[in-house]
């Protein structure tokens, strides 16, 4: 099912250079990915965000293969009536010639965490609920990152944002993260994963089982961004690693309803150890902010438990 | 009139006779959710398609804002799609209204007018359509069941015609003409869809030989020549309505216009209004002109793009003019449909004196007394008297 490195490699580059994201961006190298693994034929739609604007400045576009962004929140719905429009076509037999000869056509919404926890939940729910074939991608990079490194959903504990910010009376975010991959899991849909771009192979391998799941599919990616985040440019997949070593983001997916966990780290890495190399959290380190690094700590091993759970319960 | 096809006489309500035109023209997806009164509508169309009957797929979203949203990312597909709200629905669509338009893309639209919230309120008024007025739609508005199913076969036309490339939206009264079971003449399937013809795409995203990338960033380098290229469609659509009209009289027998007039030619006073009061209005107008009034009427039928030239001439050399809108436009100066009026005629050598009556918000009745109130007071601005240039009508002031 996955695609070898080899193989990969010979693929064309659908998303091309010249984009204008972030030196040291993740999100471009994820798009670069799973495009990699689709191939041409694909329809991909993007939510407003970072990728999607740094994709299409008119009169350049980045994309080989057919783009469509309309607005922020609504990726998951203009991407099911692309989907509804190709069956449509399909039973009428007008679909122009190159899709009627594809073996298979692809469709893609991604949004960030903004677009897809937040905003766009409402329309993702929606279309996952409805069944279409599409693959629904969140590129979760933890905040509002395209306006500004606002607070999201998705934000971890602790973390400073514009919105949250870390100060002399608060100290960044209050609220543990929406578990967003769990709410996918209860729509029942074929396949659930979670993925990051270090684990290129695993992405790949998760992409495909994605399209050829033959319904809705959802893959929450973790996009560690340089600028929100507040790390070295080259130090981006390095922080994906670690977040996978210290069970922050487990490597994980759901298929038809059965967990497995990709891999378990044999020894867990401190989430301080994770932390301690993100700006973001700079104010988490100072005295008498220890219970937060240990709230921190606990959600971290609460979930990983949960999870562990859930496989022993979904594999017995 | 010729009438070159069989056409059946039969009785329906506003709702089922814009389904059967949208099933006529053979979409290939629906995509709506919910709302009063719109909901007869698609569950008639629900049955077209649960029957066989329309081949179309639908896509039974949660919410108005993703049905325009699947609207786009289906008509962007190459694919003829139709969608159907009302009210507080096409308010949420609102956004994604906008960018049907900017995309170019022919998806059509019944607008089953109703008041928009708050307070809350289900029943007629135009403030739902008003209010999307810029967005760069089509607008269509009808004065019975008649008008709404021959508007709704004829939008395809106009919309998805090359020259034109926009959405369109059939406006008819909420109740008034939604759920009225009405008597109209109905073509049979097949003439129908000659007469709306297979639907083409300028673009789609589902030809991996020819891929596009819509919807861009688009900045101060190119937005505003984007803008203007959509500008530029717009004084395009009379010519080509014009055509569609002609076609569908030689067809039908039934002659529409950017307005209709009523008793128009030799009127002196002149009362404009648009949907279903236009019915009540007219009966009024008999009874003034059985007086020796002279009074006519113009039903403003297509309200976007606004006809201006064509109402300059048809309105000017009156003695008085007063324009009935059934929405209001909150701290601005008069109703949508009069502000646009008077716009239009502004400057004309000849310009009579413009009044404005706010009416039927939130489906109060209009009345026969009331249209014969208007009457009066152009009666009296005629002969000299001081009437106000805002007024309402139908309303505990």
């Amino acid at each position: 099912m996955a695609l070898s490195l080899k193989e990969m490699v010979k693929h064309e580059d659908l998303l091309t250079g010249g984009h204008r994201a972030c030196a040291g961006c993740t999100g471009a190298n994820i798009l670069r990915q799973i495009m990699l693994t689709a191939g041409p034929n694909t329809v991909m739609g993007g939510a407003t965000g970072c990728m999607e604007v740094v994709t299409t400045i008119y009169p350049y576009t980045a994309w080989k293969n057919s783009f469509i962004h309309s607005a922020f929140e609504n990726v998951a719905a203009t991407i099911s009536g692309a989907e509804t429009a190709y069956r449509s076509l399909q039973k009428h037999g007008e679909l122009p010639q190159a899709a009627a000869d594809a073996e298979r056509m692809n469709f893609i919404a991604f949004g960030g965490d903004g677009g897809t926890y937040d905003i766009g939940i409402q329309a993702l729910s929606g279309a996952m609920e409805r069944g279409h074939r599409m693959v629904y991608v969140c590129y979760d990079n933890g905040a509002y990152m395209n306006t500004g490194i606002q607070r999201s959903s998705a934000t971890p504990f602790g973390a400073h944002t514009s919105t949250a910010p870390a100060g002399s009376v608060k100290q960044g975010k209050e609220q543990d993260r929406k578990d967003l991959t769990e709410i996918l899991v209860a729509h029942n849909i074929p396949y659930v994963a979670q993925t990051t771009p270090f684990h290129w192979k695993d992405l790949a391998t998760k992409v495909e089982k994605a399209l050829s799941c033959g319904g809705p599919a959802f893959l929450n990616i973790l996009m560690p961004c340089t600028v929100g985040w507040g790390f070295p440019m080259e130090r981006g997949m390095q922080i994906a690693k670690e977040a996978v070593e210290t069970n922050f983001w487990p490597l994980f997916e759901v298929e038809d309803g059965v967990y497995k966990i990709n891999k378990k780290p044999k020894e867990r890495k401190p989430i301080a150890d994770w932390m301690k190399e993100q700006a973001r959290f700079r104010h988490v380190f100072k005295p008498g902010n220890e219970s937060m690094l240990e709230h921190a700590q606990q959600w971290v091993d609460q979930q990983w438990d949960l999870l562990l759970k859930r496989e022993t319960m979904t594999n017995m | 009139m010729t009438r070159t096809v069989n056409q059946e006489l039969t009785a329906l309500s506003g709702n089922e006779a814009v389904a059967y035109a949208f099933k006529q023209a053979r979409p290939h997806v629906a995509s709506a959710f919910p709302i009063t009164p719109q909901t007869e509508m698609m569950h008639k169309f629900a049955d077209f398609v649960a029957n066989g009957e329309s081949s179309a797929e639908m896509i039974l979203v949660e919410s108005e804002h993703s049905a325009m949203s699947a609207a786009v990312g289906s008509a962007a597909s190459g694919a003829r799609t139709i969608t159907a709200t009302s009210s507080a629905g096409f308010a949420l669509m609102w956004e994604i209204v906008y960018i049907a338009a900017s995309l170019r893309l022919p998806i059509q639209m019944a607008l089953v007018n109703r008041a928009l919230s708050g307070n809350i309120n289900i029943h007629c008024d135009h403030s739902d359509s008003m209010g999307g007025r810029d967005a760069g739609w089509i607008h269509h508005f009808c004065e019975n069941a008649q008008e709404a199913y021959d508007a709704g076969l004829i939008n395809f036309r106009i919309g998805e015609h090359m020259d034109v490339r926009l959405p369109a939206m059939v406006n008819y009264d909420g109740f008034i003409i939604s759920h009225k079971e009405d008597a109209l003449y109905m073509l049979d399937d097949e003439a129908a869809y000659d007469f709306v013809g297979p639907y083409k795409h300028k673009y789609t995203l589902l030809d991996p030989a020819n891929p596009v990338t819509v919807g861009p960033l688009d900045l101060t380098d190119y937005y505003f020549e984007h803008k203007y290229s959509q500008l530029e469609a717009y004084p395009r659509v009379f010519d080509v309505a014009q055509e569609v009209f002609d076609e569908y009289a030689d067809l039908t027998g039934r002659r529409y216009g950017f307005y209709e007039e009523y008793k128009l030619d030799d009127a002196d006073l002149v009362m404009v209004i648009l949907g279903s009061s236009a019915g009540t209005a007219k009966d009024v107008v008999d009874e003034y002109r059985e007086k020796g009034v002279k009074i006519g009427l113009l039903k403003l039928r297509m309200f976007r793009p606004f006809p201006a030239d064509q109402l300059k001439s048809v309105l000017s050399g009156r003695q008085a003019i007063a324009v009935l809108d059934r929405s209001a436009s909150f701290g601005g100066w008069g109703g949508p449909v009069f502000t646009e009026i008077r716009s239009a005629l502004y400057g004309t050598a000849d310009q009579a004196p413009l009044h404005n009556w706010i009416y039927g918000l939130g489906g109060r009745d209009f009345e026969l007394g009331h249209a014969a109130e208007v009457i009066d007071a152009l009666q009296k601005i005629a002969s000299g008297g001081e009437v106000p240039t805002l007024n309402l009508l139908g309303c505990r002031a």
